[in-house]
């Protein structure tokens, strides 16, 4: 009988992780095979869907901003038509000369009547028997605050009574408020969406985690550490998280692309605004990659407190 | 035969119940000996596995004090236990062996967790797997294979390690008496090399195989022998003086 073949005792005595393919047999898993990927993919998608509706708003909101926070409208109300042009000709005189006016352009009566002919109808006549307001339209060389705004009014006030003055971003703060109250309901939904896939990695943790009890015994009497267990569902996980990550990426940044092209179809200047930078596509890009770190953290997490039950 | 000075294990009146159930083990007082070959005997439900299963750290006891290389391992952090599992090697009485890995990674398995290199493990794991007689079988899973193979590569990737403790649960109970005797003869030659092997069997003619060694005869959850282990055969004066300790 040949002597038995033992190896050499210095090979087996460090306590060190355990990595590799082989180790990662421990737990089977066979790609894309399982819901995981899936669910990651859709839980992913809708993020990146909610992320772009929240980014695209907030472009929207401060375009909006930046275009209308040194704009002032006057209004000159006149019935006599000749006055009135008067009267638009001498404000628009004493607002240039104001230093804090960078430009200030009154708006043609025949513009007015352009404007308002979905109203008043498109005739000539329409025009003349409704008495439409002066309309200067001002545009600061800084943002109007309020006592900027006040100091401009009471200056024209003093001149021409018939003058009513006001800051444009004024008309639109109802539109910012319903702007950012949508922002926060699409992080809230973003919130929720980390929430439901770390809940998803968790069950499918758990669930290996019970599928593949014995080995896990059967590692830890041999000698394997927690960290060396949760490693190898960690691994298994996170490889079905990166898978579903991409491919949620892909729906996701398909779905964006598809609305933003029925958006630009739209062609308003208010739209356009809301486009998206290359910055958001960045952070539209990196969901992915948070949601392979949470589903690691998750599934570590849930592991490590499974084996903190075994002795 | 190598011997140590120390005690590797020392039960000190332990007992062990399963919940409300009564004791399974009581009062077990014993230390082990580097160096040395014991066999455990007793009837089926003398509490032979369970005895081991607080050897190999898988129970906690319900009273009294173990001490193994020297430390308690009552009040031993969890995070310190698997540094103790690295010096046992474990045959188990229903083999748990890894139902998706082959007998190779099986046996690979033990070097992996303590993470020796994948260019380390394939000779030994190979060498040892030839000479269980698994040669041929490295890479059949335990479901392709019978209850002696599955028990052969329990035993592989028991000893493949070199352990300082080697608890084995009736390891020949399902080979031929051609591979038991091989089998045994691999464990002498491992308690030649230092480690100390505890055998669980209720087989009287394997005790018979090792003249050398120690037998822990159990009945009911009691040792019989409360002083220690009995000679089975003449030993060496050194042994005597050990065998004194033994209290």
């Amino acid at each position: 009988m040949s002597r038995a073949p033992l190896i050499d005792r210095s090979l087996v005595r460090d306590l060190v992780p355990f990595k590799g393919r082989r180790v990662a047999r421990l737990v089977p898993r066979h790609p894309a095979s399982g819901p995981m990927p899936w669910v990651i993919a859709i839980m992913i998608a809708l993020t990146v869907m909610a992320a772009a509706a929240g980014l695209a708003l907030g472009n929207l909101a401060d375009r909006a901003r930046t275009d209308l926070s040194g704009a002032l409208t006057v209004q000159i109300v006149e019935a006599n038509a000749e006055t009135r042009a008067a009267l638009a000709d001498r404000a628009a005189g004493i607002l240039a000369a104001d230093s804090a006016v960078a430009s200030l352009r009154v708006i043609p009566h025949d513009e007015l009547v352009e404007m308002l002919a979905p109203w008043i109808g498109a005739s000539d006549e329409a025009g003349e028997a409704v008495p439409i307001p002066a309309l200067i339209d001002v545009q600061l060389s800084e943002v109007a605050d309020v006592a900027e705004v006040a100091r401009l009014n009471a200056l024209l006030l003093n001149e021409i009574p018939q003058a009513r003055m006001d800051a444009q971003s004024d008309w639109l703060r109802p539109v910012y408020d319903a702007l950012a109250s949508l922002q926060y309901l699409a992080m809230a939904l973003i919130t929720l969406l980390a929430f439901t896939s770390a809940g998803a990695v968790w069950l499918a943790a758990r669930s290996s985690f019970n599928n593949h009890r014995k080995t896990v015994e059967i590692v830890h009497l041999l000698g394997g550490t927690d960290p060396q267990i949760a490693w190898v569902f960690q691994r298994s996980l996170t490889i079905d998280a990166v898978l579903g990550g991409l491919i949620g990426l892909v729906l996701g940044v398909l779905a964006v692309g598809l609305i933003g092209n029925q958006f630009a179809a739209i062609d308003s200047g208010m739209v356009e605004g809301g486009n998206l930078r290359e910055l958001d596509w960045l952070i539209l890009a990196a969901i992915p990659l948070a949601g392979v770190l949470l589903a690691m953290l998750t599934a570590r997490i849930t592991v490590m407190s499974a084996l903190k039950r075994m002795l | 035969m190598t011997e140590g000075t120390g005690e590797i294990v020392t039960f000190d009146n332990v007992g062990l119940r399963y919940g409300t159930e009564p004791e399974v083990l009581r009062d077990l007082c014993f230390t082990l000996y580097p160096g040395l070959f014991y066999f455990l005997t007793g009837a089926s439900g003398a509490g032979k596995t369970s005895l081991l299963k607080l050897l190999y750290l898988a129970q906690r006891p319900s009273r009294g004090a173990i001490r193994m290389f020297g430390k308690d391992t009552i009040t031993l952090p969890r995070e310190q236990l698997p540094a103790f599992r690295r010096k046992l090697g474990v045959v188990f009485q229903d083999f748990r062996l890894v139902e998706h890995l082959s007998a190779f990674d099986n046996v690979a398995l033990p070097l992996r967790v303590a993470g020796v290199r994948e260019a380390d493990l394939g000779k030994p794991v190979a060498d040892m797997l030839e000479w269980v007689g698994l040669a041929q079988r490295m890479d059949a899973v335990p479901a392709t294979m019978s209850g002696g193979e599955q028990q052969r590569v329990a035993i592989a990737r028991a000893v493949i390690g070199r352990p300082d403790l080697l608890i084995a649960d009736e390891p020949t109970g399902n080979v031929d008496p051609e591979m038991a005797l091989k089998l045994l003869q691999l464990f002498e030659r491992l308690n030649r090399l230092g480690t100390t092997v505890i055998v669980a069997t209720h087989d009287i003619h394997l005790l018979r195989q090792v003249p050398d060694s120690l037998i822990m005869r159990l009945q009911k959850g009691q040792l019989l022998d409360p002083t220690g282990a009995l000679r089975f055969a003449p030993r060496p004066v050194v042994r005597t003086a050990q065998r004194g300790k033994e209290a």
